[in-house]
């Protein structure tokens, strides 16, 4: 299954070298923990605080690579640059991108473990 | 999967504020055949690292409270844990950061995703510089005195060899041949035992180690491995302590009957190579050099001279106005192409 959101070939080389029982494991960490990360983002959003905002995106961007979504990790590299720049104006938008974003990594993630 | 390393395996702390980073890693080294620990932040680690001993630190340099930067610096600092490798794990886009870790003394780095191979073959580089020191740290506390092992441990090892200024004493039993004929051997072997007794005392006292002993002779070095701005002036007031030494011992050897022993001392100074020669199992501290030859000249020519100290005009020179010297005159060493000057140091003064 070719999903958009995840590159295949990154996920399948993830899966050979952690072991089929174990990436469950990592999608649930996974689970777990972005969505907390999106909260950080969204939060430090509100309260203006940059250095939080880099920090969680940086966090996000990491992790989100490892699985193969490549493009959700470069809105989070994008969102931890403008936290770098110190001025969250305007980003609102692009948050909130993010967060839909975020979803559709989730369905596809769910789709590729249970796929096995 | 059963990817195993080459290398032994080794006690390893992941430090990762990101959970799936932490669960990725401690997967991989745990594949590799390693034991792994999980830190989620810089306080963390530091209280892990303080409380048991680990081989190898996987660090993340962007984590809340504590950052790998503060816990590297705090690693590089501490007596305790600085021969702990630590390698950098970062983002593609973080290298800058990467580089100034380098700096601060980590090893190694790896970006994430962490590619297995990769990370099996810098752990396994550094595991393996990780025992290297480890070993020689092994072997400085065997050959060198407890002082000396603790002295370069606080200012940080130098084990290659290289060039430095130090001094070369040589010192030996005159007619020693005589003295073991004139007595049992049991009593010669106590002889020596005392002797060496009395000037690793006067030596060590005065900075040096001994780093050579064969029969009644030795060698002691001033000024490595470890540094001593005034080696030439200890080393001349280590000999003056010797003379003494033996001196007292004699009295005693006198009213028990035997023979006086006299020793002949020769001192150089000037640059030596030195450095940790052997074997795994067998090393010690050498110095090597036209310094050290001379000094052994020297040694040989109280003889000629019959003076029991003799110095060479280096030495001599970094001498403070106290410590009194009468010219030799110059002398023809072997090696050396022009004459040297030397002097010979009265042992009739306060060392």
């Amino acid at each position: 299954m070719a999903d958009p959101c995840i590159d295949v070939a990154t996920f399948e080389n993830l899966r050979t070298m952690m072991g089929a029982d174990y990436i469950g494991e990592l999608i649930d960490a996974y689970f777990e923990e972005a969505p907390q990360l999106i909260g950080q983002i969204e939060q430090s959003l509100a309260s203006g605080n940059a250095e939080v905002f880099r920090r969680a995106a940086h966090s996000l961007k990491s992790s989100s690579a490892s699985f193969g979504a490549l493009q959700f990790s470069a809105r989070a590299k994008e969102l931890e640059m403008i936290g770098k720049e110190g001025n969250l104006d305007g980003t609102f938008e692009k948050v909130a991108n993010l967060k839909e974003d975020y979803n559709a990594v989730h369905a596809a993630l769910e789709a590729l473990r249970d796929g096995d | 999967m059963g990817i195993k390393t080459r290398t032994e395996p080794g006690h390893l702390l992941v430090v990762d504020d990101n959970k799936v980073n932490r669960l990725l890693l401690s997967r991989s080294l745990e594949q590799q055949g390693h034991s792994v620990e999980t830190a989620e932040n810089g306080r963390q680690a530091l209280e892990m690292l303080r409380s048991r001993p680990f081989d190898l630190v996987l660090l993340d340099i962007q984590m809340p409270e504590i950052d790998g930067y503060e816990v590297l610096s705090q690693l590089t600092t501490d007596l305790h844990l600085r021969d702990i490798a630590v390698i950098m794990t970062s983002a593609l886009d973080e290298l800058d950061s990467v580089v100034k870790c380098i700096e601060m003394g980590a090893e190694d780095y790896l970006t994430k995703p962490v590619n297995p191979v990769l990370l099996r073959a810098r752990i396994g580089a550094s595991l393996e510089k990780k025992k290297l020191r480890d070993q020689q740290r092994e072997l400085i506390r065997k050959f060198a005195t407890a002082e000396v092992a603790d002295d370069l441990e606080t200012s940080g090892f130098s084990l290659g060899g290289k060039y430095v200024e130090a001094t070369a004493m040589f010192s030996d039993i005159r007619s020693f041949t005589t003295i073991a004929e004139s007595q049992s051997p049991a009593e010669t072997i106590e002889l020596l035992n005392t002797y060496y007794t009395l000037m690793f005392e006067a030596i060590s006292g005065h900075g040096g180690i001994v780093n050579q002993m064969v029969g009644d002779g030795l060698m002691a070095i001033f000024g490595a491995p470890l540094p001593q701005e005034d080696h030439c002036e200890m080393a001349v007031r280590a000999a003056l302590e010797m003379i003494e030494m033996i001196e007292l011992f004699n009295y005693e050897r006198e009213t028990e009957g035997k023979l006086k022993i006299r020793i002949g001392i020769g001192i150089a100074s000037g640059q030596v190579i030195a450095g940790y020669t052997g074997t795994l199992h067998r090393a010690t501290y050498t110095c090597v050099g036209d310094t050290v030859n001379l000094a052994a000249r020297l040694e040989s020519h109280t003889k000629i001279v019959g003076e029991p100290i003799l110095i060479d005009e280096t030495t001599c020179l970094c001498l403070a106005n106290n410590i009194h010297t009468l010219d030799q005159g110059l002398i023809q060493v072997k090696g050396k192409t022009r004459e040297v000057r030397i002097y010979s140091v009265p042992v009739d003064q306060k060392s």
